[in-house]
């Protein structure tokens, strides 16, 4: 179990370490020169070196390397070349707000997801299951932009039920945020029903075949109470484990989401640090967004094993 | 010694002959009919769509900015009063050329990977499966707008960032299928026929794992459309003024035509993006229930 759990932490930190690797080459290696990148190629030879000696890039690379990763590691996640200060308030309040957007998200799409999946489980191969399975699939296929613009559509422009930007404002009622917010999370709940349903009706169909299910029929249970305490408790727990690598694609079209929306959040954080060619920011959004899906994975394993007494000992052996 | 090359020679006539069957059972499939159509539509856009478009979809007609769909422009007109239905269906260009060249540069790198991965096994196979693990956690319209910001938007760059980046996730799949055939008989003759790693790997293992090599292409076809618009959308794909489905609606964004209440330059090609990921997934999820049958 210990054994196990110092197993996970390891490969934990591995994968977050090859991250920061992909980060620092994309971000640092591949743009060439940063001084020229935002001076643009009018600007004098002289100034894009004196902006490369500020901004401290005309260091070997190694070093710029250890520098930025010593700093991570101490919370340091840079200096922003457009705002010229840290970027940790930046990712702070960004990362707030989207976690607020995929919070709600999550709401909505995990309790309908595994009803979705176990209705279409309960009629497998008829209608309702291919209307349940096609159908997630289909929306789980677009781009967010696309039923994000529909929505937009029929519901802010043409119906005006909804606002079409997800800011509130500052100091807005968390009545209003939730209002605002909707019509964004809906896309995102979108691209989220598709996966997590095709994970609960498996894990359903199977249960459903199960020795325990049968006897548990056979023995004259009510048919609601077998499936309650028979078929959900067991097949929900592969569901947990998808929900958990669902967050980074969730997070993936956050950018496009927040962006079409025009909301304040990791997305669109990631999005105009790529327009102001401001590296510092980028990666560290594009390395926080990394951590989020490390952590969620961790948790799901951490989750998984609490609920299911028989991956515990088998981990332990 | 004789038995055995009767049986690595007869594997290989017994595929072949499979895939004919296969195919003609697709074609029976409704799904795949109307997904082929689909695509076929697009692509006859793509290729003679300036042609046939009722407008040039770059010409300005300044007085008609902004118009709704009427009979002369049946999609409306921009802000800059181009013609939206020539735009769409010229649009159709560049990410038909992108997506299918990034999709096989991802599938022919990553076949070779994974079965590599899967053939030698042991470090190797271990450290990429570590690099293949990292890559997942950051999703892949992220990962590619990382590159694209860091090198410069162009179709070039979106297909080798894109391919790239499918590159070790095909692998992975690849990999898998390549470790239930490992311990295969046939495998096992021919590394008793003294065959070199590579002639094992390609002339003997590829013929077998093909099927889900093809799942797999199809697969990420679609994800690379949903990149490619994504990426367009964000202004990281193609760039204005060339006529692309995502940039468009990006543009439309960008001049807030959905709060004006210009719909139409944003909704339809955003229905054009919906049908051609639509009509590749109708072709995979044929293509795996004639395979899995």
């Amino acid at each position: 179990m210990l054994l196990f759990l110092l197993r996970r932490l390891g490969l934990m930190v591995l994968t977050l370490w090859i991250v920061s690797l992909i980060v620092f080459f994309a971000g640092q290696v591949l743009p060439g020169d940063p001084g020229r990148a935002i001076l643009g190629n009018l600007a004098s030879v002289q100034s894009v070196q004196i902006l490369d000696h500020q901004l401290g890039v005309d260091r070997p690379l190694l070093v710029r390397y250890f520098t930025w990763i010593g700093g991570l590691l101490h919370g340091n996640m840079g200096t922003s070349y457009e705002f010229r200060s840290a970027v940790e308030p930046f990712v702070r309040a960004a990362l707030i707000n989207s976690l607020k957007l995929a919070a709600l998200a999550f709401v909505i799409v995990v309790p309908l997801s595994i009803l979705g999946g176990v209705v279409a489980a309960l009629h497998a191969g008829r209608w309702a299951d291919r209307l349940i399975s096609v159908t997630g699939l289909t929306l789980a296929s677009l781009p967010e932009f696309v039923p994000g613009i529909v929505l937009i559509v029929v519901f802010g422009v043409e119906l005006k039920w909804l606002p079409v930007t997800a800011s509130a404002g500052q100091g807005a009622s968390i009545g209003s945020q939730f209002q605002h917010l909707i019509l964004p999370a809906i896309p995102l709940v979108f691209v989220l029903f598709g996966y997590i349903a095709r994970m609960a009706r498996a894990g359903t169909i199977e249960a459903l075949a199960s020795d325990y299910t049968r006897t548990a029929v056979l023995k004259g249970l009510p048919r609601w109470v077998v499936i309650r305490r028979h078929v959900l408790r067991n097949s929900l727990l592969p569901t947990i484990t998808v929900i958990a690598t669902q967050t980074g694609y969730l997070i993936g079209g956050l950018v496009v989401i927040e962006y079409l929306f025009n909301y304040q959040g990791i997305g669109g954080l990631i999005y105009k640090a790529a327009v102001q060619k401001d590296f510092p920011m980028l990666e560290a959004g594009v390395l926080t967004i990394g951590v989020v899906y490390v952590l969620a994975t961790l948790c799901a394993d951490l989750l998984l094993m609490a609920l299911n007494p028989r991956l515990r000992a088998g981990e332990a052996s | 010694m004789s038995d055995v090359t009767a049986e690595v020679t007869v594997s290989v006539p017994l595929a072949a002959s499979a895939v004919p069957g296969r195919w003609r059972l697709l074609l029976r499939r409704p799904t795949f009919l109307a997904g082929a159509a689909i695509v076929l539509f697009w692509v006859v856009c793509a290729v003679f769509g300036s042609h046939f478009a009722p407008d040039s979809p770059l010409a300005q007609q300044l007085l008609l900015t902004n118009t709704a769909p009427s009979g002369a422009h049946w999609f409306g007109t921009d802000s800059l009063g181009r013609d939206v239905l020539s735009r769409v269906i010229v649009g159709s260009r560049d990410i038909l050329v992108i997506t299918p060249l990034a999709t096989l540069l991802g599938t022919v790198l990553g076949t070779a990977l994974g079965l590599a991965m899967g053939y030698f096994g042991g470090a190797f196979d271990l450290i990429v499966s570590r690099f293949v693990e990292a890559l997942l956690a950051l999703p892949a319209v992220i990962l590619a707008f990382l590159f694209i910001v860091a090198l410069g938007p162009s179709t070039t760059t979106l297909i080798i960032v894109i391919g790239l980046i499918f590159t070790p996730l095909i692998a992975r799949t690849v990999r898998s299928s390549v470790l239930t055939e490992r311990h295969l008989d046939y495998l096992a003759s021919a590394r008793l026929l003294g065959e070199k790693p590579l002639r094992i790997m390609f002339v003997e293992i590829l013929p077998n794992v093909l099927p889900s090599i093809l799942v797999e292409f199809t697969v990420r076809l679609g994800y690379a459309i949903f990149t490619v618009a994504s990426l367009s959308f964000l202004g990281f794909g193609v760039q204005p003024p060339t006529p692309d489905w995502g940039a468009d609606i990006a543009y439309g964004n960008q001049n807030a035509a959905l709060q004006s209440g210009y719909w139409w330059q944003m909704l339809f090609p955003a229905l054009a993006i919906a049908s051609l990921v639509i009509a590749i997934n109708l072709i995979t999820d044929s293509i795996e229930q004639v395979l899995s049958s």
